[in-house]
C-alpha cells in the first residue's frame, strides 16, 4: 500500500493534477473563512460591474485630503474621460474642417485637444453632416471645456430650513485621499455578475457546490456500477445476461436525454443541488459497470479465487477479499472520472435551464447559464464567464491528469 | 457473407429492442412525475391566466390529449399510434404549431452540423493520436497535455471561447443563428454564403472538442499495438516501416470505431449544448426553447428524436464495424 502510494506520487502527471485539485479545494474551504458574506447577496445596483477596487465617493470626501502635485494628473483625467469614439469623432471633424489627416493623432490627447480648441466652430457648416451629428459635436465641445477647467468642484449641502444650497467645501483637482483611510472600500477582484453579486464569492461557493454535486453523483454512479459489475462479472449466467442487457441499453440511450427527461419531470421547485446530483449519479453508472465487469471476468478464474472457493468462503467474502482489492485502483480511477463528468453534466443541464433551483445555491453551471442569458459573452463582460469556465476546466483537467497518472502507474504498458 | 448476415440480424434485433425500450422510457419517465402531470402542465401553461373557466378548459383539453383519465396501457397505445402517424402533439410555447413541424425545421440543421463535425473531429483526433504514438518525443509531449485539457473542456466552454474570440473580438464570423437574420431561406448565392459563414463557429467548436478524447484513445491503442509481437516480428522480417504503420493503424483503429459508437451519445449531447451557445437553429436550441417555454410535448418529442438519431448512428457504426473487422466475421462463422 505504502509502496503504491509512493509510486503514485512519483508520477508527474498525478502530482500536477493533485496539486491543482488540492489548491482549488483549499480555496473553496479557506475563502469563506476570510470573506464571510453570503454568496448570493446582491450588493451592486446594476449588472456586470467590471473588476476593480470600489471606493466610496461619500467617504472619500470626508477623509483626510492630501495635496499631490502630479504633472500628469490633469492629462490622465482628460485622457480617461475622452472615449475612443469621441477621439475618432474629433478626428473626423478636424479632417472635414481641412486639417491634414497626417497631423492628427488620436492617441496624443494633448495635441488633439489643442487642435480641437483652435479649430472647432459650432457655426461652421460641414457638408453632409446631419443635425444630430452637429448637436453631438456641440455637446462634445462643452464637455471638453469642462475637462479643461482648472478649478475644483464645490461641495454644497441643502439647508434644512430654506432648502437653499450652501457651500460646505471644495475639492481641488490636486486633492487626494489615501485609500487606506477611506472607511468603505470594496475590492471586487472579478467584478459583479448580472444580478450585482460579488463574482468571486459566488464563484467560490459555486465551485464548492459543483464539487459536492460531482462527488455525490460520482459516488452514486460508482456504487451502482461497482455492484452491478461485480454481480455480472462474478456470478455470471442469467444474472450477467440480465445486467448486461440493461447496461447495453443505457450505453446506447444517451444519458443526457434521460437527464433532461428526469430533470424536467421533477420540475423546477423540487430540483435542489442534491437532487440533481442524485439524478446524474443514477444516469451515469454504465461505464463503471462495464469496466468492472470486464475486470472481474478476467479475475474470476485466477488460482487464488479458486482456492478461496475450495476453502468454502462465501461469495460475499470472496468478492470482498479476493476480487475487490484487485480492482480497487480501477474503481478509484473510474470514480475520479465520474466526479469530473458529473460536474460537466450539471453544467450542461444548467445551460439548458434544467439545473438546480436558482434561488438556493450557485453552481458553476448556473453561473454559466446566467452569463449566457444576460449575453455576457457578446457584450464582452469576460469576468462573468471566463473565471467560471477556467474553474470548470481546471477541476476536470486536474482530475483527468490524476486519472492519467494513476493509469500509467497501474498499467505499465502506457508508461512513457 | 452468411456470417455477416447473421451479425447484421443480431445487431438489428438489438437496435429494435433498444428502440422499444427508449420509447418506453420516453413515455414513462414524464408520467412518473409526482402528482397529476396534466395538472402540473396546465398550471404552467395557465400561469397568469385569471379566468377560472379558461384554466378549466385548458385542463380538459390536455387531459383529453394525454388521455390521463384512461388506464395506462390505453394511454400507451394511443401514444404509439400518434407517434407512428407522425403526430407528436401541439407545441405549448408556439401554439398552435405542431411539434412535428418545429422538429422538422430544426432536425436538418442538427444533422448537417453534427454529423460532419463529429466525423472530422474523429478523423483528425485519430491521426494526431497515431502520430503522437509513432513520433513520440516533443510532438507527443506537447500534444498530450493539450489533448487532455481540450477533451475535458466542457463543450459549451469551447463554444463560448470560439464565439468571443472569432465572433466578438475578431468579428470574422457571425455570433448567432443559422443564417443572417435579414434573409429568408432561398436558393440564392447570398443565402448559401450566409449559411456557410454561420456554420463555421459551431462546426469547429464541435470538431475541437471531439479531437482531444479521440487523440488520447488512439495514442494509447497505437502505443499498445506498436509494442505487440507482430510489429517486432515484422521488423525482423525487414518489412518497411510505413507498411508496419499501416497494420498498426488498422488494428488500433478498430477499438476506436467501437469507441465512437459508444461515445456518440455523449458527443451529440455536447454538440447540442454548443448549438445553444450559437443559437444555431437545430435540435439543441429547440430543446432550450422547449425548456424555457415549459413546452412538455416539444421536449418529449425532441428527446425521442435525439435518441432515435443516436441509435441510428450507433447502428450504422456497428454495421460498418462488422464490414471491416475480420474478427467479427470469424467469430460469427464459428
Amino acid at each position: 500500500m505504502n509502496n503504491t502510494l509512493r509510486q503514485i506520487f512519483r508520477s508527474g502527471k498525478f502530482v500536477t493534477g493533485f496539486a491543482i485539485f488540492v489548491a482549488i479545494l483549499l480555496g473553496t474551504l479557506i475563502y469563506p473563512l476570510i470573506i464571510t458574506d453570503a454568496p448570493l447577496t446582491i450588493i451592486g445596483q446594476g449588472t456586470f460591474f467590471p473588476p476593480g477596487i470600489y471606493v466610496s465617493v461619500y467617504d472619500s470626501l470626508g477623509s483626510t485630503r492630501y495635496t499631490l502635485d502630479l504633472g500628469e494628473a490633469n492629462f490622465n483625467r482628460i485622457a480617461s474621460r475622452l472615449s475612443e469614439e469621441d477621439r475618432i469623432a474629433i478626428k473626423e471633424w478636424l479632417v472635414a474642417a481641412g486639417i491634414p489627416e497626417a497631423d492628427i493623432d488620436t492617441a496624443d490627447t494633448q495635441k488633439l485637444l489643442t487642435q480641437w480648441e483652435e479649430n472647432f466652430d459650432a457655426k461652421k457648416s460641414i457638408p453632409g453632416m446631419t443635425n444630430a451629428k452637429r448637436n453631438y459635436y456641440v455637446r462634445l465641445d462643452k464637455s471638453i471645456d469642462g475637462l479643461l477647467s482648472a478649478e475644483g468642484a464645490i461641495l454644497a449641502q441643502a439647508n434644512a430650513e430654506t432648502g437653499a444650497l450652501e457651500q460646505t467645501g471644495t475639492v481641488e483637482q490636486s486633492d487626494f485621499v489615501n485609500v487606506q483611510q477611506v472607511a468603505n472600500v470594496r475590492f471586487l477582484p472579478l467584478g459583479t455578475d448580472n444580478f450585482g453579486r460579488d463574482m468571486l464569492t459566488e464563484l467560490v461557493a459555486a465551485t464548492r457546490v459543483s464539487l459536492i454535486i460531482g462527488f455525490v453523483a460520482g459516488i452514486i454512479a460508482t456504487l451502482i456500477g461497482l455492484t452491478l459489475g461485480l454481480l455480472a462479472g462474478y456470478i455470471g449466467g442469467p444474472v450477467d445476461d440480465g445486467i448486461m442487457f440493461i447496461t447495453n441499453l443505457f450505453t446506447v440511450i444517451p444519458s443526457f436525454v434521460l437527464l433532461i427527461l428526469i430533470s424536467f419531470s421533477i420540475g423546477q421547485e423540487q430540483r435542489g443541488a442534491f437532487t440533481v446530483a442524485v439524478v446524474i449519479g443514477f444516469t451515469s453508472w454504465v461505464w463503471t459497470a462495464r469496466a468492472v465487469r470486464a475486470q472481474v471476468i478476467s479475475l474470476r478464474n485466477r488460482d487464488h479465487v479458486n482456492l478461496s472457493k475450495l476453502s468454502g468462503h462465501s461469495t460475499v467474502h470472496i468478492i470482498l477479499t479476493d476480487i475487490l482489492p484487485y480492482i480497487a485502483s480501477y474503481v478509484v480511477m473510474a470514480l475520479i472520472l465520474q466526479i469530473s463528468s458529473g460536474i460537466l453534466a450539471e453544467a450542461g443541464l444548467s445551460i439548458l435551464g434544467l439545473g438546480p433551483k436558482t434561488t438556493d445555491v450557485p453552481t458553476l453551471g448556473l453561473m454559466m447559464n446566467w452569463a449566457r442569458i444576460y449575453q455576457a459573452d457578446i457584450q464582452g463582460r469576460w469576468w462573468a464567464y471566463l473565471p467560471v469556465l477556467v474553474t470548470i476546466a481546471m477541476v476536470t483537467f486536474s482530475m483527468n491528469l490524476m486519472n492519467t497518472g494513476l493509469d500509467q502507474v497501474f498499467n505499465p504498458a502506457l508508461r512513457d | 457473407m452468411k456470417a455477416y448476415q447473421k451479425y447484421f440480424t443480431t445487431k438489428l434485433v438489438w437496435f429494435l429492442t433498444t428502440f422499444v425500450f427508449a420509447f418506453l422510457l420516453n413515455f414513462i419517465l414524464p408520467r412518473l412525475m409526482p402528482g397529476d402531470p396534466v395538472a402540473v402542465i396546465t398550471q404552467r401553461v395557465t400561469q397568469g391566466m385569471t379566468s377560472q373557466s379558461g384554466a378549466q378548459a385548458v385542463y380538459q383539453q390536455y387531459a383529453e390529449q394525454f388521455g390521463t383519465n384512461k388506464p395506462i396501457w390505453e394511454q400507451f397505445f394511443k401514444y404509439v399510434v400518434n407517434v407512428a402517424q407522425g403526430d407528436l402533439g401541439v407545441s405549448f410555447s408556439q401554439y398552435p404549431r405542431p411539434v412535428a413541424d418545429i422538429l422538422g425545421a430544426s432536425i436538418g440543421w442538427t444533422i448537417a452540423l453534427q454529423f460532419p463535425a463529429i466525423i472530422v473531429g474523429w478523423l483528425i483526433g485519430n491521426s494526431l493520436g497515431a502520430l503522437a504514438a509513432y513520433l513520440k518525443g516533443g510532438f507527443d509531449k506537447v500534444l498530450m497535455p493539450i489533448s487532455i485539457f481540450v477533451s475535458n473542456f466542457p463543450a459549451f466552454g469551447m463554444a463560448v471561447i470560439m464565439l468571443v474570440v472569432f465572433g466578438v473580438n475578431l468579428r470574422w464570423f457571425p455570433t448567432s443563428g443559422g443564417y443572417g437574420f435579414d434573409l429568408i431561406p432561398s436558393p440564392t448565392a447570398e443565402f448559401v454564403w450566409s449559411v456557410i459563414v454561420h456554420y463555421q463557429l459551431p462546426f469547429w467548436s464541435i470538431v475541437l472538442i471531439s479531437i482531444g478524447g479521440q487523440a488520447i484513445g488512439m495514442r494509447s491503442m497505437a502505443i499498445y499495438e506498436l509494442n505487440a509481437d507482430y510489429v517486432k516480428y515484422s521488423r525482423f522480417m525487414g518489412i518497411k516501416d510505413w507498411k508496419i504503420i499501416g497494420y498498426v493503424f488498422r488494428n488500433a483503429m478498430l477499438p476506436q470505431i467501437t469507441g465512437l459508437a459508444l461515445s456518440i451519445g455523449t458527443m451529440v449531447g455536447g454538440a447540442l449544448v454548443a448549438e445553444i451557445i450559437f443559437s444555431y437553429p437545430g435540435l439543441g436550441f429547440t430543446l432550450l426553447n422547449g425548456v424555457v417555454g415549459q413546452d412538455y410535448p416539444l421536449i418529449s418529442a425532441a428527446t425521442l428524436i435525439i435518441t432515435v438519431m443516436v441509435l441510428i448512428a450507433n447502428f450504422s457504426i456497428e454495421i460498418i464495424y462488422g464490414l471491416i473487422d475480420p474478427r467479427v466475421k470469424a467469430a460469427q462463422a464459428d
